[in-house]
């Protein structure tokens, strides 16, 4: 664990940092303590089991819904979006598991959606219609196989052509985090390749990657770090060069705890108190 | 799947025709389509109904249904509903008519109602997005709640508006076109503008298909549904002018019909109920088709008893098979 030590100790290291963050759902208590620490240029998977919290880690921390207690810093300055426009300018670009997108839209309006071109001036602004076709051909062409009419409605797309769609949109921006909640979950094997490609460039640009998966080769493929998450709570970390399939799964089911697994936030996943 | 891009193989053949068929946006040509069956039945009927005058006199009859339809279409495209046109475009008319009593230029007079109109639109925008109370409801209070404002500031009594400059919006124009059915359909294409080619119109579309996705993409929703309600407030405004100028008066009256028929253009334009799909055409075709409905109902002597039955059964018509098509 000497390599995150390292890490948090130079704080413009960190891009994204999570502590603490809480969130209940009535009395469902989606989120108890998670805590998580994305160094930059690099690729985190969060991995856990379903309902294990995820995903509402990830609303949370986009500003999709407001999290109850914690703490979310971006390049060390506290944040708190309270609207996803708020994330997405400060150049966090989500792909959510439910994909987000609006069925009757076509796939070129789907890709700038928030994000459209337009011309003119003043109150007069009109869509770039044209722009934005030619633009999501170049965008959804990097992902797909059997490439979308960008003009068809996002209905009539098949599941893996969808979440090319949200891929795509994703990517297409430069932004510096990208979040990926379970991005081949519908995917064939040529599409799951070209995802798994994409999210390699996507690092190769230094962008700060956090991947949800639950493939846990996939996982081990593209990440430098793995954070397990159960039962609401981030329990485990590892540097994915040492660790193994078999111990993640431990750690996802509960059978291998970490040594202060309970009350405890695991003091590894915290960054170090910063002197000054 | 062999190489890189290879889309799907297309089989341009005879099944290419057939689906092209299928692909035609039927909900939208609905209107449209039953238009013209309406003109050629109508026309066999009586031979007078196609003449320029009738068509003329239809349009005419159309100009304050199409402007509300087209508000009425932004709020449904957003899976709304604006049950309150018809009395905020009567409250409008009677600011206008209290102004023009004390006085007022008659262009001044109508920018207080539309003003008047505008406010409704922004309480109920509000009220709705921010408060979260359904539309329906909400827009339910403002019909009872404008109208009575109507009658309170009216005391109950019509306001002759006798005004050279607004009997002209009725009576000139160009060729069949009155100046009232020619701000009717400029307001047509201005709003087709806005919802087809501005960001504000995609957005309408956006939240109308699912609120959920636009709101976690960054789209304010709130100030997009509460824009939608303003925008069908103020068409209504712009209708309590023509409803002036038609009448020669403001009248606190209640204009039921004229909800009812703006939300049965709505659907005969094939906008889906839940939102996410809208034209401004289909809708705007759907209230010149019920107004030529009615008119040749009349032309061929069936008592105006039977025209609300007919209305009713064409506008059930239109949304089952609009349904079909879904
Ligand atoms: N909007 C909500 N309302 C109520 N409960 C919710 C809501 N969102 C999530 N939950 C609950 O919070 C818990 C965590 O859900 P979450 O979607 O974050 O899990 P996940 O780890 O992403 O699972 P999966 O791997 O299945 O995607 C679950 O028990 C879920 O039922
Ligand atoms: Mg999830």
């Amino acid at each position: 664990m000497s390599t995150l030590t390292e890490a948090a100790s130079t704080s413009t290291d960190e891009v994204l940092t999570v502590r603490n963050l809480q969130k209940s759902f009535g009395r469902v208590q989606a989120l108890r303590e998670a805590s998580l620490t994305l160094p930059r240029g690099k690729v985190t998977a969060l991995i856990g089991d379903n309902g294990a919290g995820k995903s509402t880690l990830v609303r949370c921390l986009v500003g999709v819904q407001p999290p109850d207690a914690g703490e979310v810093r971006l390049n060390g300055e506290p944040v708190r979006f309270t609207n996803p426009e708020q994330g997405r300018s400060a150049g966090i670009e989500t792909v959510f598991q439910e994909l987000a997108l609006v069925e009757d839209l076509s796939v070129a309006q789907n890709l700038f959606l928030g994000r459209e071109i337009t011309r003119g001036f003043g109150p007069l602004k009109f869509l770039d219609r044209r722009k934005m076709r030619k633009e999501a051909h170049d965008m959804v062409s990097q992902l797909a196989i059997n490439v979308p009419q960008v003009t068809s409605r996002v209905r009539r797309l098949s599941g893996g052509q969808r979440q090319a769609v949200a891929l795509a949109r994703a990517a297409g921006w430069s932004s510096s985090v990208v979040i990926l909640d379970e991005p081949t979950a519908a995917l064939g094997v040529q599409e799951t390749q070209r995802v798994e490609q994409l999210i390699r460039s996507l690092r190769e640009k230094g962008m700060t990657i956090l991947l949800i998966s639950h493939n846990f080769e996939q996982v081990l493929r593209l990440s430098d770090q793995v954070v397990v998450m159960r039962a609401g709570r981030t329990v485990a970390r590892r540097d994915t060069s040492d660790t193994n399939g078999q111990e993640l799964v431990a750690l996802v089911t509960g059978a291998q705890q970490d040594s202060d697994d309970n009350e405890e936030p695991d003091p590894a996943l915290l960054p170090e108190p910063e002197e000054r | 799947m062999a190489t890189t891009q290879a889309a799907p193989a297309a089989t341009p053949s005879a099944d290419d025709s057939r689906r092209k068929l299928s692909e035609l946006p039927w909900p939208e040509l609905a209107s449209t389509l039953g238009l013209i069956a309406l003109a050629v039945i109508f026309a066999i009927a009586n031979p007078g109904y196609l003449s320029e005058g009738n068509v003329s006199a239809i349009l005419q009859a159309a100009a304050i249904l199409i402007v509300l339809t087209i508000g009425q279409t932004f709020v449904v495209a957003t899976g709304g509903i604006d049950l309150s046109v018809a009395s905020t475009m009567t409250l409008g008319a009677i600011v206008l008519g209290e102004f023009y009593a004390l006085g007022w230029n008659i262009w001044l007079a109508a920018l207080a109602g539309l003003v008047a109109a505008t406010l409704v639109g922004v309480v109920n925008g509000l009220v709705i997005s921010k408060g979260g109370i359904t539309d329906f409801i909400v827009t339910l209070g403002t019909l009872s709640a404008a109208s009575g404002l109507a009658l309170i500031i009216a005391d109950g009594k019509k306001t002759t508006v006798i005004e050279p400059s607004l009997i002209k919006l009725s009576v000139n124009g160009i060729w069949l076109f009155s100046w009232a059915v020619i701000i009717a359909l400029g307001l047509a294409v201005i709003a087709h503008v806005v919802l087809f080619h501005t960001r504000f119109g995609v957005h309408v579309l956006a939240i109308g298909g699912s609120a959920e996705s636009s709101r976690s993409l960054g789209i304010r929703v709130w100030m997009v549904k509460t824009g939608v309600y303003v925008i069908s407030a103020a068409l209504a405004g712009v209708a309590a002018l023509l409803v002036v100028a038609r009448v020669g008066a403001a009248e606190p009256a209640a204009n039921t019909a004229f909800l009812l028929n703006s939300v049965a253009a709505v659907v005969l334009g094939g906008v889906s109920l839940f939102g996410g799909r809208a034209t401004i055409a289909a809708p705007v075709m759907g209230a010149i088709l019920l107004t030529a409905l009615v008119n040749g109902l009349t032309r061929v002597g069936l008592s105006e008893f039977y025209q609300p039955l007919t209305v009713g059964v064409v506008v059930v018509l239109a949304a089952f098979l609009t349904r079909f098509n879904r």
